[in-house]
Formats: C-alpha cells, sequence, structure tokens
C-alpha cells in the first residue's frame, strides 16, 4: 500500500535517523512510502501547555498536509504525536470554532497510525527476524511511554515486536509503567518534579543490566538519555524503529550521527 | 437586558478557605523534594495502596461497566443537581431533620458555630471530612472557644502535631511509625511512657485516648460521602468505626455537606460501594459504613443538621468542560498512582484537595486567578495514570489541558511583558505552521553541532531551556534533517531543498562506534 510518513518535528530535526528506519522497513515489507512536504508538528507541545490559539495554525498545516487522497494510511514513529494527531485536533479546531477544520482533522486522525500499531494490525509483522530481517544483538530493555500505553492501548505491539528480533536480549524493566517525567514544557516549567520522575527511571534502567533502553517516543527517550549522559552511564536510549531495521549486513550502530546518552564506550 | 439587583451575589461565587495555594507549585515542591523522609513514606505508602487496589479490582469482570455505571449517574446527578437537591431537602426534612444552606466557608462556619453555641457545648467530636479541612471549620471554632477533637486516628495524628494532612485518604500518609510515637509521647495526656512504636501498642494509646471523648461528647461534627435524594439519607464510609461511634452516642449532629456529595436514589449505593472502597483503600468493603435519615425518637442523635455547602461548586458546575470535576467521589485513587503527587505529597498543592483531582478541583472552586492556583494545573505529566485508575472515568488530563489554556487565556487579556514561554510558543507556532519554515530553521542544525563541542552532547543552554539543562544532557543534533535527506533522495519538494553539506550515505547507517 500507499504510506504516508509522518516524520514529527523532533524525529525530523533530531532523530532522523528514527525516520529513515521507518521508511526503510515499511520498503522492506514492499510499500511505497511518500512524504508530505508541507508537514511540521502534530502541535502537542502548544496544546499541552495551553496555547490552543497557537495550536491553530499548527493544526490546520498537519491536516493540511495530510488530508489528500493520495495514500492509504499515514505512520508516525512517535505514539504521543499520533495521540495528539488522534484526538486532540479536533478538539483544538472545536475549541477555535473551526468546523472545516474539524470535520478534516476527523478523516485524517482515522488514517494515521503509530508504527507499531500499522506494522501489527494492518501489515501483520509478527516475526521481525523473519519478516524483516531483523538483527540485533544487544541487551535492551523497553520502557512504554504514557501515551501510547494509555492513549492509543498500544499493550504490548512495541515489546513483541522487540523481542521477535534475532539475536536480541530482552529484559524485564521494573516499574516501566512509571512515566519517566518528560511531559512537554512540565520537564521545565517543573523542573525538579520532571528530574526526580526521570532519575527514578534512569535507576531503574540501570538496574537491569541492559546496554540500552528502547521505547517508542523520541522526545521521552531524548529525556531518559539525557539523564542518562549527564549521570555519566553508558546505557542509551534508541527507538524500536532503528532496532528493526538492522539487520546483520547493515548494523545499527549503538552511537552515531545522533549521538546516543553516554556515549562513553 | 437584565437589569442588576442590588442584593444578588456576583457569579460565578468562587470559593475560599483551604483551597488556595499560598505559593506556586513548584516551588513548593521543591522544597518538599528535599525531604528525603517523606518522599520514603510516600514511595512506600502509594505503591502498597497502589498494589492492593490493583488486585482487588482485577478480580471484577464488571469493573468498567461499574465505572461506566458511576460516570453515567455522576453525570446525571449534575445535570439535575438543583432538582435533586430540593428533593433531597424535602425528604431530610420530613423526617426531622434540619437543613442550612451555605454559599460559602464563612457562612458554614457561622451555621455550625451557631448551633453548636445552641447547644452550650465548648468542645465537639469529629468525624474525618474533607469539607470541614476545606472551609477550616477547626480553626474557625478554635477562634470562637469551641475546641473540635479529631477522631480517625491519622487525623488524631495530624492535629496533635499541629501540621496539615497531606493525603484524602491516609492524612498522615507522610509519617512513619516511630514520627507517631513521638508525637504522641509528646502531646497527648494521659500516655503511657513506655510506648513503643509498634502499631497495634499506637492504636490502643489512640483508642484508651478517643474513648474518653466518645463516651463525654455531646456534639458531633461529620462529612458525608452520599447524599441519597429519593430518602435524605445521608452515608459516612470509613474504616475505623470512629465515625459510628460520633454518628450514634452524641446528642446533637451536624454534617456538612459538599452540594455534589448527593445520587439520585438509594439503589445507586449498589454501584458506589463497591466502587469507592475498591478504588480508596483496596478493600473489597469496608468495616463500617453508616446511613441515616433524619432523626428517630430514643435512638441515635436527636438534633440532626446538614449544611449543604457550595463554596466554588457551582462555578465549577458552569465550566462545560470542567464540570466532570464533581464528580469525585474522594477515593484518593488518582494521587495513589500519580508519580508527582508521590514525590511531592499533598501539601505542595496548598489545597485541602492535593493530587491531580486537586490540580483541577481547586482551581476550577477558586477561579484561576492566583499565581498560585494557576500553576495548579501544570503539576502533571499528563501521564495519563489518574484516568485509567478513576472510578468515575474522570478524564483528568484533559480537564488539566482545558484549565491550562483558560489560564494562558486569562493572561493574554493582561497587559505584560511576553513571558519566555509565550516567546517560545509564539517562536514554535511560525516553524510548525509550515514545512518550509520547519526547514528554513533546520538548516541551522550544524551550529548546534558546533554548540555541542567534541563529547557531542549539550549541557547547558540559556533561560527556560535552562531548566532541562540542570539534570539532562542534549544530544547533538544531526548534520541534516531527516526532511532534507529525503528531498536529496526523492528530488527537492516544496519549500524543502537539499541541503549542501550532506555526510549521510544512501542506506548506511553513520560511522560511529559498536556498542
Amino acid at each position: 500500500m500507499k504510506i504516508a510518513l509522518f516524520a514529527t518535528c523532533i524525529v525530523d530535526a533530531m532523530y532522523p535517523r528514527t525516520a529513515r528506519a521507518t521508511v526503510s522497513i515499511l520498503e522492506r515489507l514492499g510499500h511505497e512510502v511518500v512524504f508530505p512536504p508541507g508537514q511540521a508538528c502534530c502541535g502537542q507541545m502548544h496544546v499541552n501547555s495551553g496555547y490552543f490559539k497557537e495550536a491553530h495554525p499548527v493544526v490546520a498545516n498537519h491536516v493540511k498536509a495530510f488530508d489528500t487522497d493520495d495514500y492509504d494510511v499515514a505512520v508516525a514513529p512517535s505514539a504521543s504525536c499520533v495521540a495528539s494527531v488522534k484526538h486532540q485536533h479536533e478538539l483544538v479546531a472545536r475549541r477555535c470554532g473551526d468546523a472545516a477544520l474539524e470535520a478534516r482533522a476527523a478523516v485524517v486522525g482515522a488514517k494515521t497510525y503509530e508504527l507499531s500499531q500499522l506494522l501489527t494490525d494492518v501489515l501483520g509483522v509478527t516475526n521481525a527476524a523473519e519478516q524483516l530481517g531483523s538483527h540485533f544483538p544487544h541487551t535492551v530493555t523497553y520502557h512504554p511511554s504514557c501515551h501510547g500505553m494509555r492513549l492509543l492501548r498500544l499493550g504490548d505491539r512495541q515489546l513483541n515486536l522487540l523481542a521477535s528480533v534475532d539475536g536480541i536480549e530482552m529484559v524485564e524493566l521494573p516499574e516501566a509503567d512509571q512515566c519517566c517525567g518528560f511531559g512537554g514544557t512540565f520537564s521545565m516549567k517543573n523542573a525538579d518534579v520532571s528530574s526526580a520522575m526521570m532519575e527514578d527511571k534512569a535507576a531503574n534502567i540501570c538496574g537491569t543490566g541492559a546496554e540500552l533502553c528502547s521505547g517508542g517516543d523520541a522526545s521521552c527517550l531524548m529525556h531518559i538519555g539525557g539523564g542518562l549522559s549527564r549521570q555519566g552511564s553508558a546505557v542509551g536510549t534508541l527507538h524500536f524503529a532503528e532496532i528493526l531495521a538492522s539487520t546483520l549486513d547493515n548494523p545499527v550502530t549503538v552511537a552515531g550521527d545522533v549521538q546516543l546518552a553516554g556515549g562513553r564506550r | 437586558m437584565s437589569g442588576t439587583f442590588l442584593g444578588m451575589p456576583a457569579l460565578p461565587v468562587y470559593g475560599h478557605g483551604n483551597l488556595n495555594a499560598t505559593e506556586p507549585f513548584p516551588k513548593a515542591a521543591h522544597r518538599e523534594l528535599g525531604n528525603a523522609q517523606l518522599r520514603a513514606n510516600l514511595g512506600h505508602a502509594t505503591r502498597t495502596i497502589r498494589d492492593k487496589r490493583l488486585h482487588v479490582v482485577s478480580e471484577l469482570p464488571d469493573w468498567e461497566d461499574m465505572r461506566d455505571a458511576g460516570s453515567a449517574i455522576k453525570n446525571a446527578t449534575m445535570a439535575n443537581l438543583p432538582a435533586l437537591l430540593e428533593q433531597f431537602e424535602a425528604n431530610f426534612t420530613a423526617r426531622g431533620g434540619i437543613i442550612h444552606w451555605a454559599r460559602d466557608a464563612q457562612e458554614a462556619n457561622q451555621v455550625v458555630t451557631e448551633l453548636i453555641q445552641a447547644t452550650g457545648e465548648t468542645e465537639v467530636v469529629k468525624v474525618k471530612s474533607m469539607a470541614t479541612q476545606e472551609i477550616g471549620l477547626n480553626e474557625y471554632l478554635q477562634e470562637q472557644g469551641i475546641a473540635a477533637f479529631e477522631t480517625d486516628l491519622a487525623e488524631l495524628i495530624v492535629q496533635l502535631d499541629r501540621d496539615l494532612p497531606s493525603h484524602i485518604l491516609v492524612p498522615a500518609i507522610h509519617k512513619n511509625r516511630s514520627q507517631i510515637r513521638e508525637i504522641f509521647l509528646r502531646e497527648m495526656e494521659d500516655v503511657d511512657p513506655e510506648l513503643t512504636n509498634e502499631p497495634a501498642r499506637l492504636a490502643e494509646a489512640a483508642r484508651r485516648h478517643l474513648r474518653r471523648k466518645f463516651l463525654t461528647a455531646k456534639v458531633a461534627v461529620s462529612g458525608a460521602n452520599f447524599g441519597l435524594a429519593d430518602t435524605g439519607t445521608l452515608a459516612v464510609v470509613e474504616s475505623e468505626g470512629n465515625g459510628r461511634m460520633c454518628l450514634t452516642l452524641p446528642e446533637t449532629l451536624i454534617t456538612v455537606m459538599g452540594i455534589e456529595k448527593l445520587l439520585p436514589s438509594w439503589r445507586d449505593l449498589e454501584v458506589f460501594m463497591q466502587l469507592l472502597p475498591r478504588s480508596s483503600t483496596g478493600e473489597r468493603m469496608n468495616p463500617y459504613t453508616s446511613l441515616w435519615t433524619g432523626t428517630t425518637p430514643g435512638d441515635g442523635p436527636q438534633n440532626v443538621h446538614l449544611v449543604l455547602l457550595d463554596n466554588g461548586r457551582t462555578a465549577a458546575l458552569a465550566d462545560e468542560l470542567g464540570r466532570t470535576a464533581l464528580n469525585c467521589i474522594r477515593c484518593s485513587a488518582c494521587m495513589n498512582v500519580c508519580p508527582v503527587y508521590e514525590r511531592t505529597g499533598g501539601h505542595a498543592y496548598g489545597s485541602t484537595y492535593p493530587g491531580p483531582i486537586g490540580a483541577i478541583l481547586s482551581p476550577l472552586m477558586t477561579g484561576i486567578k492566583s499565581e498560585e492556583n494557576n500553576s495548579l494545573p501544570y503539576a502533571s505529566s499528563l501521564c495519563g495514570a489518574c484516568f485509567d485508575a478513576c472510578p468515575v472515568k474522570i478524564n483528568i488530563p484533559e480537564i488539566l489541558v482545558h484549565l491550562r489554556g483558560v489560564d494562558v487565556d486569562s493572561q493574554r487579556s493582561k497587559v505584560k511583558v511576553p513571558s519566555q514561554m509565550d516567546l517560545m510558543m509564539k517562536g514554535a507556532e511560525w516553524a510548525f505552521s509550515d514545512g518550509a519554515h520547519l526547514n528554513l530553521l533546520e538548516k541551522g542544525l550544524p551550529v548546534g553541532r558546533l554548540a555541542a563541542g567534541r563529547d557531542k552532547v549539550i549541557k547547558k543552554l540559556p533561560g527556560l531551556a535552562g531548566k532541562w539543562t540542570q539534570s539532562r544532557d542534549i544530544p547533538a543534533p544531526p548534520g541534516q534533517s531527516f526532511r532534507q535527506w529525503w528531498a536529496k533522495e526523492h528530488g527537492a519538494a516544496d519549500g524543502v531543498e537539499p541541503s549542501v553539506g550532506d555526510q549521510q550515505s544512501e542506506g548506511k547507517q553513520s560511522e560511529g562506534e559498536q556498542a
């Protein structure tokens, strides 16, 4: 099928490798990937900070970019951005009295999937090693981000995909369902509480003995990774898309264009 | 169209009393985070309650249906509140009770004081009550020369220590047994000087102390968990039996209840008596449920009063997006799962109602007008754990975001220098409302690489972003954005030109060390 990639602003600017990994996975499965060029951001940061007025043009831009019949489904490697597209865009439009946008936002939202949702529910990927050639010989723990878990109800989709990668050793993260403390502008407005939450998450990750913590939200991984890095830990964070994209012939490196946390290997 | 009538109260009538924080949440949180003992106590206690709740909730196959029922009953109550209040009043009065309407904390305190003074008593026993905490009744009575004795064990501990409750359900959650022993030895008259910190011994000391009060008190003051409109019945749900003592032994019983505590009918208790104990204490059933309907000659209190309290509840009801906060049955499940509450404790919220529900309820009742209460809706990472735990399905995260919007809009109307956050949001609006804008900005990414230097992390940023780098690094940005790479691979798209200096080779991961 024809799949439109919504890269999301943070992945586009800070983690292009995650978006390229997403493209690579989908193309490997035989699908065509397109990139609607007008796209920028879902507007979640504005909405969650209470700036509805400023969110309006951001949401309108996203809907304009994706409101076409040029693709079958849209996908993003980010649960919280997909949750915003699916749940917040209509609210923003309604609050700003934009009925036309509200209707179109609903259409776009219905066609938008988070990556593990698309792979599992639509494209029928149950075994990454067999179907994608995924190979990643490392010890990995996994943090389920809040919005994927509670807004999209992803359940174990990301975890199951990771566990089916060849050579991977998954170790369970204690208190996995506890928020890492990122929360967008919460990390600045309530930096002390956010840091306390991050430190507990980092301690749980380090306690597993894993080389890496994986997850499905670049922003949460940046938060956790940034904390681990500051603590001088050698443990890094890596999006699950990059692990799925990794193969025996072309393995993902655990330090590179965007430095993972630590990097003191 | 409408004229102004002298003597009409201004609407909405906002609440006051112990609902207003005296300092912004981040400042209070900073102080509380420094209390290692508090964090240890809270972490242990909330984890214990969390696990118990999960256990008793998971054993009910129809738990989600029950939550839907609870939510629907409460929504119906709020939609029909005026009529239900009048129905309740008629039934309660017909059975010998007396109703008093209180617009705010001041009126409620005055009514209760006058009722006590009419009995000639100067001491009252109290059942744990959020509503009386909210209006500051104990302090008010003290000023009038009336001593109010809390009889709930945890409330007693907090009161003896001249402290404030930090949790709706477990007011002394922030104290451990050694601290409790010290408080008893210091403040309790006739305490056994050999008192140890064993829970059984501590409970016995409290029981002896309280028993004397129960047997001599002529007046009791209580709150209520539910008011049943179709029968005029009040209900108190508790664990220790102190409530039963207070509700049955004295001659005069004065109850203070928020108007949102109504349920349409007796039958509705079936749902709430399952939702409340399981969500609250993690018990299948609470030990004591006391129900009373007016008075019964020769049995129990003969003077039964009820003060119906507004204190900002109608203001909350007027908020179309926020009104479901009034559905709260004060079970405290939301705070037991809240990662923010678990680390700051209840005092940081500066209100009788802490935690996630307090972060929406307090500002809804007081109006977002002070710098202190307008910081409460931001006291959440929006992780959503509270919404999943709420037995009446209050969408707390959605209301938090709504209230942030109300706050931002109310700041707009003030003439002021834009805050750093305002400027950041304004800049981000430009950047994120057009792919070409974002592309233009992303051309600056290589500059960020320079800023990161040799170890490839940014360790210090100025201004608001400095709040991030106080405890976290930021990775060096990539040499080019994804869209620049894409444009190069697939030909230039609108507003996106291939960037010069692209270091990436097609299909290959960038160079780096192997983990």
